[in-house]
């Protein structure tokens, strides 16, 4: 077993329909564990499913719809924190999608509100947020400092009222990653989604998805990911696309997120060798929701740290976070 | 997974997996006569599996998950997979369930109207709830208390009796041995013992009723009563509930009207007669 029958059930909604009880219980099981029940139950709408099925659909779309609504807020008082020192809020990821009604936004679970600001901003954007109530999560110096110096977002900082995480971006990519894609070029080109927030471009959304996925990600969560890029795809113009991912130095990967979106989620695609070995971790998940193939996701998420920092930073950084007790999962 | 059950409690169907065969066939053997829904539709998965491949062999260690999960959730060990599955299946109620507003609360029912009682654990309130089980009372549950959003009904979920230290011996001394489950020493919280509810209390897991009286029991002074005013009782039922915030306005406006309706007793007593006695007489007056 694997997440192919949830893939399969969200490219194709009609093939649910020959499932029996077993069937059911992993379907449900993967798409907790995927965090993608939200996006399932929206793709089931219509369909006839089982009495057992029909209120755990309506639950997720239930959860979905106060997420959304929560991370609206959410967004709309950091868009109040920031206003007085003159920076826009630009939403990235779920928050974006929900706040514009996009489709990759229906029924998607959303963690923590991510914005970009433009680097030199980010110490006064911190100051406005702990002004206006956040403060800092992680107490330990050596992580605030491995943020600050190497990575591309601010330590992560919570509302003390309203519990609520929030990621401020500086860049898209940590700076010691290989591709840079260049957020400068992606805060000029931001569109305006209402009331003083904004959201990347079509095809700079795009952008932004397939370099968590592929060129950061240890593709934890990755199949919702793709699910979302399955979506923004839809609206970018596919020549404008590869013009603007050539500019993110990030040709390549869009190319592959292509290929495995097509592939997983669409009409289908051709794969190369590496494009196999990608979607074997995507679907690595049994039916009762765990991870199988340890071998192979642990191989990604050695490989994620590779991508992110030269060989011997990662090691003094891993040495560090084992004297700690860190260990990977 | 290797072994695995279906349960059916209440309104909620569980499908319990475990690496190891000891957990499922305690839960088997105390809940062999609840309804056998064997392959049914499943509203939560529950998994005990091993903290690590060694320890599903060398000091067995168990981490309680499934769709939800706590991540820093503390390992147990095998001897406590009993009590891990009940834990497993309370964490998935308490984040996931939204069909009803949950109450940590027990409740017992008599002539189709329902006495909730809440209060934090080691109020008694579970003790409480499983002696008036035994003595005229249908119990409805000891942990959870279902509150329907439209109806203003509270719901069973009998689950199993969790009795904790000094309550174990009171209960064990009313309750047949065949209805009781494995003592498991020193545990978390100190020595626990699982009862299983009287037939009546499963037979009639579907059926709920109006809410009468809401006590706030407190074990070990008095007896005393005092009437508590509805900004408290509110107050303190926001914080009993784990899925209040959840369920955002319908949970607002249930509970809005279970506080208006249901009158409400702080309780304290020094035994389980005298609280038997105060429920007695707070039901005849008031309820």
């Amino acid at each position: 077993m694997s997440a192919a029958l949830l893939v399969g059930a969200l490219r194709d909604p009609a093939t649910t329909a020959g499932l029996d009880a077993a069937g059911w219980n992993s379907l449900i099981a993967m798409a907790r564990a995927e965090r993608l029940i939200g996006t399932l139950a929206f793709r089931l709408e219509g369909q006839a499913v089982p009495d057992a099925v029909r209120p755990i659909l309506a639950d997720a779309k239930e959860d979905a719809a106060r997420e959304a609504q929560q991370a609206v807020w959410e967004a709309d008082r950091a868009r109040a924190a920031l206003a007085p020192i003159g920076l826009p809020v630009i939403l990235l990821k779920g928050t974006a999608y929900a706040a514009a009604g996009l489709p990759a936004g229906w029924g998607r679970f959303i963690g923590d509100l991510d914005i970009l600001v433009p680097r030199d901003r980010i110490d006064a954007a911190a100051d406005a947020l702990i002004a206006a109530g956040w403060e800092w999560v992680k107490e330990d110096p050596y992580d605030d400092a491995y943020y600050r110096r190497w990575m591309h977002e601010l330590p992560p900082m919570i509302h003390t009222e309203r519990d609520r995480m929030i990621d401020v971006h500086h860049t898209v990519l940590p700076l010691t990653a290989r591709p840079t894609p260049d957020a400068a070029a992606m805060m000029a080109d931001a569109v305006l989604i209402t009331d003083g927030l904004y959201m990347l471009s079509a095809e700079d959304r795009v952008c932004h998805a397939v370099a968590h996925l592929l060129a950061d990600g240890d593709l934890q969560g990755g199949l919702r990911n793709l699910w979302d890029i399955h979506c923004l795809l839809a609206d970018v113009d596919p020549e404008a696309l590869k013009v603007r991912a050539a500019r993110h130095g990030i040709t390549p990967h869009v190319r592959q997120a292509q290929r495995l979106a097509a592939a997983i989620y669409g009409t289908g695609g051709r794969l190369t060798l590496w494009d196999r070995l990608v979607r074997a971790r995507l679907l690595a998940r049994n039916g009762w929701g765990q991870e199988t193939r340890k071998a192979l996701v642990f191989a990604f998420f050695v490989r994620s740290h590779w991508l992110r920092m030269p060989p011997l930073m990662l090691a003094r950084h891993l040495l560090t976070k084992w004297r700690k007790g860190h260990r990977p999962q | 997974m290797r072994h695995s059950l279906t349960l059916r409690i209440g309104p909620a169907t569980f499908r319990i997996g475990s690496a190891w065969a000891q957990p499922i066939d305690q839960l088997k053997r105390l809940y062999a006569d609840y309804p056998d829904v064997g392959g049914a539709i499943a509203d939560f998965t529950v998994r005990l599996q091993p903290t690590s491949a060694v320890r599903r062999w060398v000091r067995p260690s168990i981490f309680i998950t499934g769709d939800h999960g706590l991540a820093d959730a503390a390992p147990m060990s095998l001897a406590h997979g009993l009590l891990a599955a009940e834990m497993g299946m309370n964490l998935q109620m308490a984040l996931g369930w939204r069909r009803h507003l949950l109450l940590h609360a027990s409740s017992v029912e008599k002539d189709g109207r329902v006495l909730v009682m809440t209060g934090e654990s080691g109020s008694g309130k579970s003790t409480l709830a499983a002696q008036l089980g035994e003595r005229g009372w249908r119990l409805m549950g000891d942990e959870f208390a279902l509150l329907d959003l439209d109806s203003g009904a509270i719901l069973p979920f009998p689950r199993l009796v969790s009795l904790k230290n000094k309550a174990i011996e009171v209960i064990a001394g009313e309750v047949p041995g065949a209805r009781m489950g494995p003592l498991l020493g020193a545990t978390a919280k100190g020595d626990i013992r699982h009862m299983v509810p009287r037939a009546d209390a499963v037979a009639r897991m579907g059926e709920g009723g109006m809410p009468a009286l809401l006590l706030f029991p407190r074990f070990g002074s008095g007896p005393a009563e005092r009437p508590v005013g509805r900004g408290e009782v509110f107050m303190r039922l926001t914080q009993a509930s784990t899925n209040y915030v959840a369920l955002g306005e319908p949970a607002f406006a249930a509970l809005t009207r279970f506080v208006a309706q249901v009158p409400a007793r702080a309780i304290d007593f020094p035994s389980g007669e005298a609280a038997i006695a105060m429920v007695d007489r707070l039901w005849s007056e008031i309820a």
